[in-house]
């Protein structure tokens, strides 16, 4: 939990949280508040199936970023999700609840680095997990055309990883301009 | 130069034998043609290619330097302004575009980024194009001021007035 996420207290729970505890339960881990709209880390096993209920049943059927985060720098975030070292991010919105946003966060450890693909629910999401796993190394089972996005094809290393270094490891020096397809 | 002579106008004078012709070099008409019709090829990857823009558009008006005619093709352009960061994955598409572009041709290097890298120093940017291209004339700033472009343009017209070969001329 971060700084704009503030704790729920009773009295004034959205509804969609309502929703989702009665489905999920024990799945997920944790709830927040933040900016007209809550927070909710989930186990990886049930995030599809969460993130599908969401879509189809609670109308948060507008995929606004998948994303992902490296916490290995973050004992106390580290420590909560039994050290999941990767945090893979799901912004939702809906037009028509109050609550309109809605952020999934469902914690990847290093030894397991994959999730599975959401580009079936939405087609949109193709692009943001070539770019997640681009930048963090993180593989979507099911995607259908898992390459990268931003850097060369024959790039190694991800380079939004916390241990890759800034001036990166001699990529820079050794990229072979020939060999490019322009 | 002796074009603009007033009495080169005078053709039709009775005495016929004075002011109605005047000799130069052809290398200078050539030259003189080609640093009064610069056409630019622009390559705007990033913020500095705003202040480009605002140097070409109206309040600061390339055109008076002749250089209105922007070409999006560089097979037609003499003049390659890079204006911004330049990645890896972009510098193939850069040189080939830089080979595209008919001799002579000239290259500006606009901004920070694009002469050295700037505040960039990361895995995978480019740390100064002219590792890969020759580039005739630096410009300095993050960003640049549009003013600074237009030095920057006459810089290259006067190394052109003086018939200097641009640094990417292959001398045979
Ligand atoms: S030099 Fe400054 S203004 Fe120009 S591209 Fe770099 S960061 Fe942007």
């Amino acid at each position: 939990m971060n700084e704009e996420e503030k704790e729920i207290t009773e009295e004034t729970i959205p509804r969609v949280l309502e929703q989702l505890r009665e489905k999920f339960g024990d799945a997920l881990l944790e709830e927040a508040e933040s900016q007209n709209g809550v927070v909710v880390v989930v186990n990886k096993e049930k995030s599809y199936l969460l993130l599908e209920y969401l879509k189809t049943e609670l109308a948060y059927s507008f995929l606004v970023d998948v994303t992902a985060v490296d916490n290995s720098n973050l004992e106390s975030e580290l420590m909560k999700y039994d050290y999941a070292r990767f945090m893979v991010i799901y912004q939702l919105y809906t037009f028509e609840e109050e609550t309109s946003r809605i952020r999934v966060k469902v914690p990847v450890h290093e030894k397991e680095l994959k999730i599975q693909s959401v580009t079936d629910l939405w087609k949109g999401a193709n692009w943001l997990e070539r770019e997640t796993y681009d930048m963090f190394g993180i593989d979507f089972e099911g995607h259908p055309d898992l390459r990268r996005i931003l850097m060369p094809d024959d790039f190694e290393g991800h380079p939004l990883q916390k241990d890759y270094p800034l001036r990166g490891r001699g990529e820079r020096e050794s990229f072979n301009f020939e060999k490019q397809n322009v | 130069m002796g074009l603009a002579n007033p009495n080169i106008e005078s053709g039709h004078r009775a005495d016929q034998s004075e002011g109605n012709f005047v000799t130069t070099t052809i290398d200078k008409v050539v030259n003189w043609g080609r640093k009064n019709s610069l056409w630019p090829m622009p390559f705007g990857t990033a913020c500095c290619a705003i202040e480009m823009m605002a140097t070409l558009a109206s309040k600061f008006d390339l055109s008076r330097f002749g250089s209105e005619a922007i070409r999006f093709s560089p097979r037609q352009s003499d003049l390659l302004i890079v204006s911004g960061r330049i990645s890896i994955k972009m510098m193939p598409v850069l040189k080939r575009i830089y080979d595209q572009m008919p001799e002579p041709k000239w290259v500006i290097s606009m901004g920070a980024c694009a002469s050295c890298g700037g505040v960039f120093d990361t895995y995978t940017l480019i740390q100064g194009v002219d590792q890969f291209l020759p580039v005739d004339v630096y410009i300095p700033g993050c960003p640049p001021r549009p003013e600074d472009l237009i030095d920057a343009v006459m810089q290259v017209q006067r190394q052109i007035h003086k018939g200097e070969l641009p640094k990417g001329a292959e001398v045979a």
